[in-house]
């Protein structure tokens, strides 16, 4: 230990004992911040403390002197346990470099071209809790009038979330034709999910294909949150439903699909369960919420839509996003 | 040069005893209170470990001497099963998280110099050293 630390705990200590002052005091918590700073751990100052004892009233009965030894044996675990910490929090700075950088990765590795369709007007939000994503979004389109789009929710968060992702968006890329039928391309993806992820890793997607040319949109849905059909002309609210188990859950499964046309202004809603399952101080945030919000914002451009559900849905949550939030519309124009 | 002495380690007892030696040792090397305070509980660790998870084995403790410095080596040794990953025994937080006090990455903390080696089936031979500055 250097000696300057040595002579000032001394001094500090000195006039604490000739005079108990909260000023005193306040001396010598300020120099304990320095002592962890320099990484001087609990035996060594229960040692210098002794030191600095007997230097300044040396005669002193060897109780005094014994419960001292006792003590700084006593302390060793703690100072262990201090450094344990230390090497802890710089493990943890590692690990947060290498999310950074995953996230990073994932970013690059999923992002996807917006359609660009004449009389499709699309917004999109994909919002992580942490900080990766298992959300998912890939749009399919290759200038012919279609465009083809996938919602998928892996059930749990963060890395694995994350690695299983990265499988369905080369499960896409393999089939990536927009007119791929829905049933087909859930049964495919449904496929490689089952073989290649863990049993205890389930995927929701909903799958979607709009003919711009008949206004016309076929889905299906794999175990996923409902999307949403807004008819301009009634204000109405509707379910998309579409019967199919999760991915992965069985090599046979089978998916049905729809398909709906659309009217000037109608809107196809796409979602994942972080924006009907936010939740606020009086519970979960209804859906009926989710779409008072999208109605007050009806004639607004569809991405404008997103964001302002979004700001209001954090707001509401005071910020604090529990689940992934991702949320497509799809507003005929 | 070196002056060597061992305790058998049997029963809990026996941990006290290696710490005695232990302590008598680096005493009489001249080391300070809380050098003497952070051998004797990388000892305590040691034979604790052989204690639990051996069954019996042996503590020695060695005076070294080399390039003028004077030091002290203590020798863990057991024919128990041996560790199967030593890597995560190393680990922070492995064996302090069940509670077994500071574990291996704490002796090796207390003391300058680990090693450890180790096969399944045969036993391990664990050598940490603390030099006297």
């Amino acid at each position: 230990m250097p000696h300057r630390i040595e002579t000032q705990y001394q001094e500090i200590l000195n006039e604490y004992v000739k005079k108990q002052t909260e000023q005193n005091l306040y001396v010598g918590q300020n120099f304990s911040r320095q002592l962890i700073l320099e990484n001087i751990s609990p035996e060594e100052v229960i040692s210098m403390h002794k030191a600095a004892i007997q230097e300044l009233y040396g005669d002193l009965p060897d109780v005094v002197w014994h419960s001292f030894d006792f003590l700084i044996e006593m302390m060793i675990n703690y100072g262990l346990a201090l450094q344990e910490r230390q090497s802890l929090l710089k493990r943890q700075e590692e690990l947060k470099v290498e999310m950074d950088l995953a996230a990073n990765v994932q970013e690059t590795l999923l992002k996807t071209k917006l359609p660009s369709l004449e009389g499709l007007d699309i917004g999109l939000l994909s919002i992580p809790a942490r900080k990766m994503n298992g959300d998912y979004i890939y749009f399919v389109s290759d200038y012919d009038g279609y465009a083809g789009v996938a919602v998928a929710d892996v059930i749990g968060k963060g890395l694995p979330a994350a690695l299983c992702m990265s499988m369905i968006k080369f499960g896409m890329d393999s089939l990536s034709s927009s007119h791929a039928m829905p049933k087909d391309v859930l049964g495919v993806i449904n496929r490689i999910v089952e073989k290649s992820v863990d049993d205890s890793m389930f995927v929701s997607m909903f799958y979607a294909n709009y003919d711009a040319g008949e206004a016309r949109l076929t889905y299906g849905s794999a175990g996923h949150e409902p999307a949403i059909l807004y008819r301009a002309e009634t204000s109405e609210f509707d379910e998309l439903q579409a019967k199919g188990l999760l991915l992965g859950v069985s090599p046979a499964a089978v998916y049905e699909q729809h398909c709906v046309t659309l009217t000037k202004g109608d809107m196809v809603i796409m979602m994942t369960d972080g924006v009907t399952e936010g939740r606020n101080e009086e519970g979960f945030i209804e859906r009926e919420v989710v779409f008072e919000l999208i109605e007050k914002k009806k004639d607004e451009p569809a991405q404008a839509i997103v964001q302002y559900v979004y700001d209001e849905l954090e707001r509401m949550q005071n910020a604090e996003l529990q689940d992934d939030f991702t949320l497509v519309i799809y507003k005929k124009a | 040069m070196s002056d060597q002495s061992s305790v058998e380690i049997l029963t809990e007892w026996d941990i006290v005893a290696a710490r005695q030696l232990g302590r008598n040792v680096a005493k009489e090397l001249g080391f300070g209170t809380v050098d003497q305070a952070r051998i004797t509980t990388a000892i305590s660790e040691l034979a604790r470990n052989i204690y639990l998870y051996a069954g019996q084995g042996r503590i020695e403790i060695q005076q070294l001497t080399e390039n003028g410095m004077k030091g002290i080596l203590i020798i863990a040794a057991d024919s128990g099963p041996g560790i199967p990953d030593v890597r995560k025994v190393m680990e922070d937080g492995f064996t302090t998280s069940g509670g077994l006090g500071a574990g291996l990455p704490g002796v090796k903390r207390l003391m300058d110099d680990f090693r450890i080696e180790t096969i399944q089936g045969e036993g391990t031979d664990i050598r940490a050293t603390k030099w006297l500055r």
